[in-house]
């Protein structure tokens, strides 16, 4: 159900104005205007002297109106303007999806700008829809959503993809509502139905324990989050021409207002890093994590820790992988005196290359460990380091 | 102050099992919990009555077992509780599940409503957003520190990925907290006997007027097509010697990874 106004009865009396809980009329030349805060409550029907106020049916998705949905979509989410490695690999998945069902390639930007935009074309994107309105600047969920969902709206394309980040979990549930469709979170493969076309959308729950394929049959767009770092970006081509459509974002507000963001220096972004070194209670006291900060800091990575060490204060929680801390994916995994509990596993098994370095050979870390060292970390680790630091100065260890 | 904390009762290890003919998980033998990010978010609920006045009300969907999650939320401090369970409410995914909630918590008119940031189950991080926008109420993500509160305003800080911003609303307003925003009190003697004793309300689809082609399997737009297991690692591999080969057998692999 929804609501509207028949403007040719309607004489802007401003009756249905105090009506409506939720200010959603507002008069604009002279008439009542329903916006997008309506909640179809009907509270302003019996209100309107002249009956101009009419509830209608919203129109239910059939067979052909599946059909109708065309192109895949992918968020591009930007941090001060500059877009996001996560919005690469979307283009990366969404070409190959796009390239089989013969469709087109357009991205999503807000609060960026143009030079931003032809980058996600060389990146693959057919056409790029972008706001420079200033709201977007700093993320904020209700005009994300806003703007989103009336794009959608208007353009029916049958996929809707964005980054399983904090932006993207955050505000993309809001779009599904306002569309109300299905939405997968924080898939980490997505492949197309042989026979029907659909979205085949594979995602691990139970902490990777299991996995799941989900699809989204008879409501459109199918919409999912996909994992940073899961997805291989495709080809960048320079030369690449596409389409730059400029979005207004009129009428536009939200109720949440971003003060300020303060970066923290101190924490290396985990599920950004191609290399993490983490450590366990086997470290044995917080003078441990200079050791691994040294190994992380040759390898160009990020240290992380097990919950034990978070406990015992012996590092901020910002570096805590796991079921209560972050799920990481980097491409090499260290592991040092971390015994490996089911809680720390599920926060980073899907890691390419996962190296365990512990004392005890019954450690469980081993089973999903690439390579296993039995051997105490404090000799191991530092030789690492001194060999390490050899190559980068000789080219060759002694 | 009237503050709603939504929970879902989940099992208390993330090692489920699959049984491999039905497909279906394996849930014998395994105790429920209260969802640890849910912790947090009875804690802030309770914290923020405890600093000026109000209420806190629990609200769960679940099965009827789910009770017990309700009452343990009452031992520490939460002043009532609300149990959705139906058997038509089963098979919802998150769209319908949030549907259901914003349904119930609609009839509560609160000033706040907070969240635990995800299940361990689902991993979705879904629900709370998806109420959010059902109620037509601006929400905030990952809040790790509540700043300042007062009559119809709140400032946080909300984590991102590379530190965390500080943002402001207008109540009401539905929050969904991180681990790091408290520590979890432990139930009280007098909190215990209160939640012994304490009705539950339970509520059907037709207290919540809920639509029918809105809830359940029917009201879901997503669908299991199939549940499998990852595929292991086939390429294990212990790295044997003393020391010294160790680690040359381990830069050997790290050259061959072009980490080095």
């Amino acid at each position: 159900m929804s609501v509207v106004v028949n403007r040719e009865k309607c004489t802007g009396c401003e009756e249905c104005l105090s009506s409506c809980p939720f200010d959603a009329i507002v008069i604009k030349e002279g008439r009542a205007f329903i916006n997008e805060y309506c909640q179809a409550c009907m509270a302003c029907l019996s209100v309107c002297p002249e009956g101009a106020i009419l509830e209608i049916e919203e129109d239910k998705l059939t067979a052909t109106d599946i059909q109708d949905f065309k192109g895949i979509w992918i968020f591009a989410e930007q941090r001060a303007g500059k877009v996001a490695s996560v919005a690469f690999e979307l283009l990366g998945v969404g070409r190959k999806l796009a390239d089989k069902l013969g469709v087109e390639l357009s991205a999503i930007l807000f609060g960026s700008s143009e030079s931003e935009a032809e980058e996600l074309i060389k990146w693959g994107a057919d056409r790029v829809y972008l706001s420079k309105d200033k709201i977007f600047e700093r993320f904020n969920d209700e005009p994300y959503a806003r703007l989103l969902s009336s794009l959608i709206r208007k353009h029916r394309p049958e996929i809707v993809l964005a980054g399983a980040t904090p932006i993207g979990r955050s505000f993309i549930p809001r779009v599904a509502v306002r569309l109300r469709t299905g939405l997968t979170a924080d898939c980490t493969a997505l492949e197309t139905d042989k026979e029907t076309k659909n979205l085949l959308q594979i995602r691990p729950a139970f902490g990777g324990n299991i996995m799941a394929t989900i699809m989204c049959p008879n409501t459109r767009p199918q919409m999912a989050t996909v994992r940073p770092r899961v997805m291989k970006r495709g080809q960048y081509n320079e030369n690449k021409a596409g389409e730059i459509i400029q979005v207004s974002a009129d009428n536009i507000s939200s109720r949440t207002k971003v003060v300020d963001s303060i970066k923290e220096t101190s924490t290396v972004n985990l599920q950004e890093a191609d290399i993490i070194v983490s450590g366990g209670r086997g470290l044995g006291d917080p003078k441990g994590f200079k050791l691994l900060e040294e190994l992380a800091e040759l390898l160009g990575g990020a240290v992380g820790a097990s919950r034990a060490t978070v406990d015992e204060g012996w590092i901020p929680y910002s570096h805590q992988v796991g079921q209560t801390g972050k799920t990481v994916c980097p491409k090499i995994y260290f592991a040092c005196g971390i015994s490996g509990a089911v809680q720390h596993l599920v926060g980073m098994q899907s890691s390419d290359v996962i190296i365990a370095i512990n004392k005890n050979p019954d450690a469980p870390i081993f089973n999903v460990a690439t390579y296993g060292i039995i051997g105490d970390l404090y000799e191991i680790v530092p030789l690492l380091i001194k060999k390490i630091k050899e190559i980068k100065e000789h080219g060759e260890a002694k | 102050m009237k503050i709603v904390v939504c929970i879902k009762q989940v099992p208390e290890t993330a090692e489920v099992k699959i049984n491999p003919e039905t497909w279906t998980l394996i849930r014998d033998g395994v105790t429920s919990i209260i969802n640890p990010f849910d912790m947090h978010a009875i804690e802030a609920g309770i914290q923020i009555k405890e600093r000026g006045s109000g209420k806190v009300t629990v609200i769960t969907m679940g099965p009827p077992q789910a009770e017990t999650a309700l009452r343990e939320a009452i031992a520490m401090g939460a002043d009532d509780a609300i149990l959705l369970s139906d058997k038509a409410f089963a098979g919802s995914d998150t769209l319908s599940t949030s549907f259901i909630l914003s349904r119930a918590i609609s009839k509560l008119s609160p000033d706040m409503i907070i969240c635990g940031k995800q299940a361990i189950d689902g991993d979705t991080a879904q629900v709370g957003p998806e109420i959010a926008e059902s109620l037509n109420m601006p929400h905030i993500s990952y809040i790790r520190k509540i700043e300042d509160i007062s009559e119809n305003s709140i400032r946080v800080q909300r984590l991102m990925e590379d530190g965390y911003d500080i943002v402001e609303s207008s109540l009401p307003v539905l929050l969904t907290v991180v681990k790091e925003l408290n520590e979890p009190r432990l139930p009280s003697l007098k909190g215990k006997m209160a939640a012994k004793k304490a009705e539950i309300k339970k509520w059907g689809p037709s207290d919540i007027e809920a639509d029918e082609n809105r809830i359940g399997l029917k009201g879901s737009p997503t669908q299991v097509k199939k549940i499998f297991t990852p595929e292991v690692r086939k390429d294990k591999k212990m790295i044997e010697g003393n020391p010294e080969e160790q680690v040359n057998n381990l830069i050997q692999e790290l050259r061959r990874l072009k980490c080095l």
